[in-house]
């Protein structure tokens, strides 16, 4: 049975030095107000995981969170750079940032394996690619059956994943609508998980084929009205475009970075 | 009408869709050419993004790949494993549109970095879909701004394949998707020759000349035995991109531009 956690609570139970974390939602329901409670307990030394790290990873780079990052395609959605990204890896700040680079395709299977509870996921992809030259994760196998050559990778299975979802009920189940992307792969993969909502309903009323995450595999349920913000939740909030088109002057400059991160996180408070 | 290369660029891609077509669409130039195909002649062209949205008709160009109107105006919506698994992989799109910083002779694509990948002296976005995209479609079409650094002798990193070093390389691995069979650009459309599959132009858009395409090509860009000028865009078709682009402004806010370009970092 799911808890019911204020952020700080959840984020400190759960999230530990050193942890693969997964911060999921595909453009939609992006976990920020949950990114923004890591960076200010600066727990650190974390291997981020996410097919596209965005703003959340960029934010959580350059407040020095990550020492490692997993993922797909790092850029900031129709706008250009991640720049604290880009500065880790060109030139090592606020740390070295390792990373293992993989293609969508691969992460998408390799999540769908961690909730299966597969070791590695098969698929026919990388053909042609150098992505296996710099990535030794990424090998080859033959087809017991057919001979075909298939890529392999290994399973995601994060210490802890967390998503952002419209809605709870008391009972603590999950509804989660709109484009869906892996969050369910992602919770079901881990071996923790946190799931911030927009509301708590008395019951929830979804269609027979909606994604529901049933309360039982669900550790931390925490109420965050606009947790998804600038990113948007259906239903409720729309994209804030303009933050993301922003966000690219205001990540160029560290230092201009560093006074954002000391205005929009460390100096708000988390009474959500 | 007077129209700029971007738009002649955009207008020749959107062309070169048809109502059959089931089309894998990235963000930027490709979203343009395929939503003002749909708008033109192509009003049953199916567009699929690669955020899980499956016949999605947007009145206005998405910023990101997985914006709301995108899922509002889908027939149905899907995960991204369900996306990547049983509709890329499954073999059910018949063209995908993909750029990139660099592309070369046989349509090989960089998206991933410039210079020694430990080291990069410019760390772009990465692959995204694009490895399996470039595989698993039925044929390929590349959207890119003619440029010198763009159009190179050599990648320096081979992020989704084209027709490979030698231009043989599809069929030595057993891959039986075409790749790329088209290139469209801002001063002209490029085709693979069919022995070579080295991607020649076929036409050149009005005014530009060979010296210009020469220029701008650090290859030594080979020019097919009849080369023809692609139509110019008509009023129509400007006037619909040219809305297309005010409603995007207009529902993003102001200094939201949309960019025109790939994924150029």
């Amino acid at each position: 049975m799911s808890e019911r956690l204020s952020l700080t609570d959840a984020v400190s139970r759960f999230v530990r030095p050193g942890d693969q974390v997964a911060l999921e939602g595909f453009t939609h329901l992006i976990p920020f107000a949950a990114g923004h409670e890591i960076i200010r307990q600066q727990i650190r030394d974390l291997t981020l995981i996410r097919m596209t790290p965005d703003l959340i990873y960029d934010q959580m780079i350059g407040a020095g969170c990550a020492r490692k990052l997993i993922f797909s395609w790092g850029g900031n959605p129709g706008v250009g750079s991640l720049h604290r990204l880009r500065e880790a890896v060109e030139r090592g700040w606020p740390a070295p940032l390792e990373i293992e680079e993989h293609s969508h395709s691969a992460m998408a299977h390799a999540y769908a394996a961690g909730a299966a509870g597969m070791p590695c996921a098969f698929f026919r992809g990388y053909r042609g690619s150098d992505l296996p030259r710099v990535n030794p994760n990424i090998r080859f196998v033959s087809c017991p059956f057919t001979g075909e050559p298939l890529a392999a990778v290994p399973a995601l299975r994060p210490d802890v994943s967390i998503v952002h979802a419209q809605k709870a009920d008391e009972a603590g189940n999950v509804l989660v609508e709109g484009i869906i992307g892996v969050q369910k792969e992602a919770v079901l993969a881990a071996a923790r998980n946190i799931v911030t909502v927009e509301e708590i309903v008395e019951r929830l009323t979804p269609g027979t084929n909606a994604t529901v995450l049933p309360s039982w595999v669900v550790q931390a349920v925490v109420v965050a009205p606009g947790g998804a913000r600038p990113s948007y939740a259906h239903g409720y909030y729309v994209r804030d475009n303009a933050s993301y088109v922003a966000w690219d002057a205001i990540s160029r400059d560290r230092d201009r970075f560093l006074r954002w991160l000391d205005e929009h996180v460390h100096g708000t408070s988390v009474s959500r | 009408m007077t129209y700029t290369e971007s738009e002649m660029m955009t207008v020749a891609a959107a062309r070169a869709l048809a109502n059959e077509d089931i089309c894998f669409v990235g963000i930027g130039l490709p979203s343009a050419a395929c939503n003002l195909a749909r708008l033109t002649h192509a009003p049953r062209l199916t567009l699929i993004y690669e955020s899980g949205t499956i016949e999605t008709r947007p009145t206005v160009l998405p910023l990101s790949i997985g914006d709301g109107e995108l899922g509002e105006t889908a027939l149905t919506t899907v995960s991204v494993p369900e996306m990547f698994q049983y509709w890329l992989q499954g073999g059910r799109i018949s063209v995908g549109f993909l750029g990139g910083a660099q592309v070369d002779r046989y349509g090989n694509l960089n998206s991933t970095v410039i210079g020694e990948y430990a080291t990069p002296t410019v760390r772009l976005p990465g692959s995204g879909g694009a490895t399996e995209i470039a595989t698993s479609c039925q044929r390929i079409y590349i959207v890119m701004r003619h440029d010198s650094r763009a159009f190179v002798e050599r990648l320096a990193f081979v992020t989704s394949l084209g027709h490979g070093v030698t231009g043989r390389e599809r069929r030595k691995m057993g891959i039986g998707t075409a790749g790329p069979t088209l290139i469209v650009t801002d001063l002209c459309m490029m085709r693979p020759h069919e022995d070579t599959c080295e991607f020649q132009v076929v036409t050149m858009h009005p005014g530009v000349t060979r010296d210009q395409i020469r220029e701008r090509t650090e290859w030594a860009v080979q020019f097919a035995d009849r080369v023809g000028e692609t139509p110019a865009p008509t009023s129509s078709e400007l006037q619909a991109l040219r809305d297309l682009y005010a409603r995007t402004a207009a529902a993003h806010g102001a200094g939201t531009k949309v960019r025109q370009t790939g994924d150029r970092a």
